[in-house]
């Protein structure tokens, strides 16, 4: 192809459909991952939605700039292709194009950065009064929270009221961790020895994956959680059934697993509200763990057929585990798994 | 890198090893850096081949949690440190003296001491695999993951002793390159006259001298919390885990620049050239660079977004970050004015150097991206970063990297690289590693978080891991087409001659290869592409002198025994205080040796 | 160091000597080195949950006394930089001796003050004031080690049979660099640790 003519304008169209084809399937395969259970891209938070559209608008500048590199390396590419008889332009600079290269991306980055400095200022200002607070703690490799207003602690799950500001202040018991629900908000760090913090209003009821996103040791892969966002009827029902002590079972399998629970040395290291011997305080609080819907730090669905498996040997289940295996037998099993689900 | 393969290919002969530990030759010294990084590239990009096998599917099975954070730690290390840094000095001993009008480097015998100080690096951070386990903690090893208490073996130890290692080599070298290339150019060769590459290096050396320092620092603080019961990172007795992160980016991020630089100079000589046409902009690429790297230490936190900065400081690192993207938005506009008018050659270099244009400008705007704070509270530490990181480093500098081994490879043996062996292998990079890394932009926004070892199927991640694994693969077979297309070459006769691609910087004036003192007569310059100036003006080489009186310094063996000394030094580091004492007393007599040793 | 000694009376773009131009770049590293030891220094600065604190430990007079035996070096390296490319062997010796002498003086001040601190309980994990103080104070001191064995082998290259005349001074003019640079970087050090009260 050549440098004038037919052939030149060939070029710069060929140039063209491909960038656009290009940019066409990258737009496909974007709308298509903006649609997982687990999207960064389908906000459901007031903080969040802002966050999502300085997005927007840079994914757009982004995506323009990029498709104008990509057009002119193409289109430079078949025009000025070598042929024979064919003199290159002697030439060192152009002062004027030069100018308007160094101009045009400062304009870009101004409308980038001015969005963002808006949404920052909002995002890590100050949570409004009226919030609930929550205190997000992390472990190697599972996530407490607890709600000191309301006095319930719980593990793995998360639940919130919808429509009502949510402060979240974030702690480690051990390493970094960093709790992230990509729906509901960017991730924070919770560094040990500091205390963050973070803000959000959900505005949808449902159901929403978190994860920690700092690589926090062995088993940070299946350092998973929940959050269910209620109404506030629900949401209250809800804090109702935790304020509740566990009763002790007197008779059948879960009595027997009450037992257990003291003789294999699950106490110290497990608190359960209402049973005075269990105050351990290493493992996640079980007191109402039969009501969670998740298993070890979220890894696995809350069902019999994995709890069994977690306490046969919990490292071999997740790596690192700092619950030990304790060697129990089935039948010490099956009535562990009684009391365990007795504990609504 | 010819010379080396060609001497293993021959019988064993001691004399002949013996002069490659002793050389002091720059081009020697580079081979050596040559196929040394090229190997540990090899390495790592097995080890990446594991990584991408274990994630090809959810749930994999092929690697354990722990053998996985030692691979993707190690792949990191190996890449950046072991690869990347090594083939780019390579390309500066070989050509810095080359390009400039020089004999040699300033200081030669430095130079040596600095390739078997990276040799002993390399080998001590790779021999951790087989000595109780490799570096498990990321490549920036946050605090307090890396302390004795959740960290307990020897791992760690051996990422803090090989860096403090491999630092120091990296020192020295960028040392003796700052020196060489500010005190010993050609007459006539002006700042402003020295090649774009020249001025990337300069650049390279005093990001190299000015961040080592911080994160030596570092390195020892690490070093001393995990052996001494300091507490530098360890919140429970004062300490601040945000400390070294505030350091190690303060080092980190330069050291990106410090990556990429210099393939852009590599870019910057590989296109003029084969477009037939002076660079477009030199003055402008230059200051670009410069500015690059002044401003790369001004814009570390970027990396620190969601550890609770607090809203200023987001606002200063996030503005900073931003303007990054200005001057290097000249430079590629300028490349882009050099292809413009041009009668381009599209040789295998000129693919590996458009394609460079096109992919780093992926990378560099995934960069600006999460360089908003806001946004990179949900890229963060998620498979967009990864994403943005392999574009720059893979289609950035290891593109680089092909551009000039394939453009400099008949000065450096003589010989052409196969063109049709060449462009396959450009196809299977360029493919392989759009179809890798591409899709990890989708996986960063459907919430996949990085450094996770395995993933539950149903979250959507499903196929855009399968098709990276795949390009992984594909990735792999264009290098081991390079490969066999190196050993190929190596067994022709040189054909190249002097100039092949008619380029207008010196090195480009002497034979392929060079002799051993470069230039029979060191060059006048008086334009910034010396031979095209000659070459219009009708000003013919200066002839050969009859007798040659060239003072090259001898072969030393003494580099080799310092290196010794430091080898030991760091493995008492690992083991026992004794072995470091008789180490510091060899490097003592070994500096002792060196000054008296006579080089005339 | 290294440079190959055929190259000392060649042409250079800058016109100074490769070697000393290896000493500059070389402290502008230095720089950063301490620069980043000093500043840890500073952040932990009254962070130390146990003693002994800085304040009680601290000896400002002994302290002063051996920053001036190191000043004083410095005066002298000066000397024996002038005796080197004025040619006076013997004051270049005589010189080069005496700075020798008060950097290993100022060696044994710190030494003693190490140990002392040692006996009133203040070790590298005792508190942050302990890590970050002996980090940065242990490594200028090696500093100073380093230096008076470069000085002692310029001594004693100096006594060779080739000796160490005005076409070598250079190499004093570039170990004085290096000692200048130690010397300044302790007057930070002491202004920080030991003047600018907690
Ligand atoms: C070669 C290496 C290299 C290079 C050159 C860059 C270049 C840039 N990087 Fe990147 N970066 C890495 C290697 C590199 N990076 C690595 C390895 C990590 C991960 C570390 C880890 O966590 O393991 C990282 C992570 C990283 C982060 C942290 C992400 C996170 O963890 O949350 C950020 C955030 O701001 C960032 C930003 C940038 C920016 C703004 C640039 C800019 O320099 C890019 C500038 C270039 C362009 C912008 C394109 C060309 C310009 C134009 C065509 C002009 C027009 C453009 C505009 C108007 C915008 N990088
Ligand atoms: C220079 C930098 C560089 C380069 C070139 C690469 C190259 C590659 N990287 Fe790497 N990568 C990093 C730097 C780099 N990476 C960094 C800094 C991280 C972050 C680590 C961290 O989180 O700490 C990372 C992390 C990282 C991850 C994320 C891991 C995780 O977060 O869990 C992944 C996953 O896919 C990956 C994949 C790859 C692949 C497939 C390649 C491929 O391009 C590799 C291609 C090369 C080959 C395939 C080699 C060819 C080999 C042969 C042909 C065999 C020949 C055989 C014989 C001679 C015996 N890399
Ligand atoms: C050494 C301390 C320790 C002991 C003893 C211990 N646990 Fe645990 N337990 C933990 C820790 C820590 C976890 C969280 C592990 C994770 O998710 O990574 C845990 C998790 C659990 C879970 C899952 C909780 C959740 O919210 O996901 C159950 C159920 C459990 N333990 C039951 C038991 C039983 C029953 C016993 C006794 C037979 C026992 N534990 C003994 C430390 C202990
Ligand atoms: Cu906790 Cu990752
Ligand atoms: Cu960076």
């Amino acid at each position: 192809m050549g440098r004038s003519g037919p052939r030149r304008m060939i070029a710069i169209v060929l140039s063209l459909v491909i960038t656009a084809v290009t940019v066409w399937l990258m737009y496909i395969a974007f709308v298509d991952s903006a649609d997982t259970p687990q999207t960064t891209y389908q906000a459901m938070s007031d903080n969040a939605q802002l966050a999502q559209d300085v997005y927007t608008i840079i994914f757009i500048l982004a995506g323009a700039v990029m498709a104008g590199v990509i057009a002119l390396t193409l289109a430079f590419s078949f025009i000025y292709r070598e042929r024979p008889g064919q003199q290159a332009l002697q030439i060192h600079g152009n002062s004027k194009l030069e100018l308007l290269w160094t101009l045009l991306p400062v304009l870009i980055v101004a409308a980038m950065a001015v969005p963002t400095f808006n949404a920052i200022a909002v995002i890590t200002g100050d949570a409004p009064e009226d919030s609930l607070e929550v205190k997000a703690v992390g472990y190697q490799w599972w996530f407490q929270f607890q709600y000191p207003e309301l006095g319930v602690v719980t593990a793995s799950d998360l639940h919130l009221p919808v429509d009502r500001p949510i402060l979240v202040k974030l702690e480690s018991k051990d390493v970094i961790h960093s709790f992230w629900v990509p729906q509901l908000s960017g991730k924070v760090d919770m560094v040990p020895g500091h205390t963050n913090q973070l803000w959000f209003t959900p505005n949808t009821v449902g159901e929403f994956m978190g994860q920690c996103a700092e690589f926090c040791g062995l088993s940070h892969a299946n350092m998973r959680f929940r959050v269910f966002v209620h109404t506030q009827e629900d949401f209250d029902a809800w804090v109702q059934s935790q304020l509740a002590e566990a009763a002790t079972p007197e008779e059948g399998l879960a009595a027997a697993g009450a037992q257990q629970f003291t003789m294999s040395g699950c106490i110290g290291c497990h608190t359960v509200r209402g049973n005075a011997l269990a105050m351990g305080v290493i493992g996640p609080e079980l007191t109402h763990f039969g009501s969670r819907t998740r298993l070890a730090g979220g890894m696995v669905e809350n069902t019999e057929v994995e709890l069994r498996r977690w306490l046969k040997n919990p490292p071999a289940m997740k790596p690192g585990s700092i619950m030990p295996n304790l060697n129990l037998t089935d039948e010490q099993i099956d009535s562990l798994v009684a009391y365990l689900y007795s504990l609504q | 890198m010819a010379t080396a393969v060609g001497s293993l290919s021959q019988p064993e002969d001691r004399s002949k090893i013996w002069e490659w530990m002793t050389t002091v030759d720059h081009k020697k010294i580079a081979a050596l850096y040559g196929v040394t990084g090229f190997t540990f590239f090899l390495f790592a990009g097995i080890q990446a081949l594991l990584i991408r096998t274990q994630l090809a599917v959810p749930n994999g099975t092929v690697l354990d949690a722990d053998l996985y954070n030692q691979l993707f730690t190690t792949h990191a290390l190996t890449m950046i440190f072991l690869a990347i840094m090594p083939l780019g000095a390579s390309f500066f001993n070989y050509f810095i003296p080359l390009q400039i009008g020089a004999r040699d480097v300033a200081f030669p015998r430095l130079n040596a001491l600095g390739y078997w100080t990276f040799l002993v690096g390399g080998v001590m951070l790779t021999s951790s695999f087989f000595l109780g386990g490799a570096p498990d903690g990321g490549w920036f090893a946050y605090a307090p993951l890396t302390s004795t208490e959740y960290a307990p073996g020897k791992n760690l130890d051996f990422y803090t002793v090989s860096l403090l290692i491999l630092g120091i080599s990296s020192l020295m070298g960028a040392l003796n390159f700052a020196v060489t290339i500010i005190n010993m150019r050609a007459p006539g060769m002006l700042m402003m006259r020295l090649p774009v590459y020249m001025w990337m290096t300069l650049v390279v050396a005093f990001l190299l001298i000015l961040s080592l320092p911080i994160i030596t620092v570092a390195l020892i603080q690490l070093y001393f919390d995990r052996n001494f019961s300091t507490h530098f990172f360890s919140p429970e007795a004062g300490g601040d885990p945000i400390l070294w992160q505030h350091i190690f980016w303060l080092f980190g991020h330069p050291e990106v620049y410090v990556l990429i630089l210099p393939s852009m100079g590599i870019v910057s000589e590989v296109l003029p050239v084969m477009s037939r046409k002076p660079l477009f902009g030199y003055s402008a690429i230059v200051f670009a660079g410069a500015a690059i790297g002044v401003l790369g230490f001004a814009v570390w936190a970027h990396h620190m977004f969601t550890t609770g900065l607090g809203t200023v400081p987001l606002i200063v690192f996030s503005a900073s970050t931003m303007a990054i993207g200005v001057p290097t938005g000249i430079k590629i506009f300028n490349w882009l004015g050099t292809m413009w008018g041009g009668n381009i050659r599209f040789t295998t270099a000129t693919y590996f150097a458009v394609s460079f244009i096109a992919l780093f400008t992926i990378g560099g705007i995934s960069g600006v991206m999460h360089a908003s704070p806001a946004v990179d509270g949900q890229h963060q530490d998620s498979y967009f970063v990864v994403a943005h990181l392999h574009y720059v480093l893979f289609g950035g500098a290891i593109m680089g990297i092909f551009a000039g081994i394939f453009y400099w490879f008949p000065k450096m043996t003589g010989r052409f690289l196969d063109e049709r062996m060449g462009k396959f292998t450009f196809w299977a990079l360029f493919v392989g590693q759009n179809l890798t890394f591409f899709p990890m932009h989708f996986l960063g926004l459907a919430g996949m978080p990085r450094r996770i070892y395995t993933y539950d199927e149903g979250l959507g991640w499903e196929t855009w891991n399968l098709v990276a694994t795949g390009g992984s693969y594909i990735i792999a077979l264009g290098v081991l087409v390079f490969l066999i297309n190196f050993f190929k070459t190596m067994r022709q006769a040189p054909t190249a001659g002097d100039n092949p691609w008619d380029g207008g910087t010196l090195e480009w004036a002497t034979s392929s290869p060079p002799p051993e003192h470069n230039f029979d007569v060191v060059p006048e310059v008086r334009d910034r592409d010396p031979l095209w100036y000659n070459r219009d003006h009708g000003i013919a080489a200066a002839p050969k002198p009859e007798h040659l009186h060239i003072h090259l310094p001898p072969p030393s063996y003494i580099p080799l025994v310092v290196a010794m000394g430091v080898a030991l030094l760091g493995i008492g580091a690992l083991s026992h205080i004794g072995v470091s004492v008789l180490g510091v007393a060899v490097i003592v007599y070994g500096v002792w040796a060196w000054a008296l040793e006579p080089t005339e | 160091m290294a440079a190959a000694a055929h190259e000392s009376g060649h042409h250079t773009s800058l016109g100074v000597d490769n070697r000393k131009l290896l000493m500059w770049i070389f402290l502008a590293s230095e720089c950063l080195f301490f620069g980043t030891l000093i500043s840890t220094y500073l952040v932990f600065k009254g962070q130390s949950l146990v003693g002994p604190f800085p304040g009680e430990i601290l000896d400002i007079p002994l302290t002063s006394a051996s920053t001036f035996v190191l000043l004083m070096s410095s005066l002298t390296m000066v000397l024996a930089v002038y005796g080197a490319q004025h040619g006076r062997l013997g004051l270049m010796r005589g010189m080069l001796l005496a700075t020798i002498l008060l950097g290993l003086t100022f060696l044994g001040f710190q030494v003693y003050e190490f140990r002392h601190f040692g006996h009133l309980g203040l070790n590298l994990g005792t508190n942050q004031f302990g890590a970050t103080f002996y980090l940065m104070t242990g490594f200028h001191g090696t500093h100073v080690g380093v230096g008076v064995l470069y000085l002692i082998s310029l001594l004693i290259g100096s006594m060779r049979r080739s000796g160490l005349g005005k076409e070598r001074a250079l190499w004093v003019d570039t170990a004085g660099l290096y000692w200048h640079f130690v010397d300044v970087v302790w007057i930070v050090i002491f202004t920080i640790v030991y003047l600018i009260p907690e």
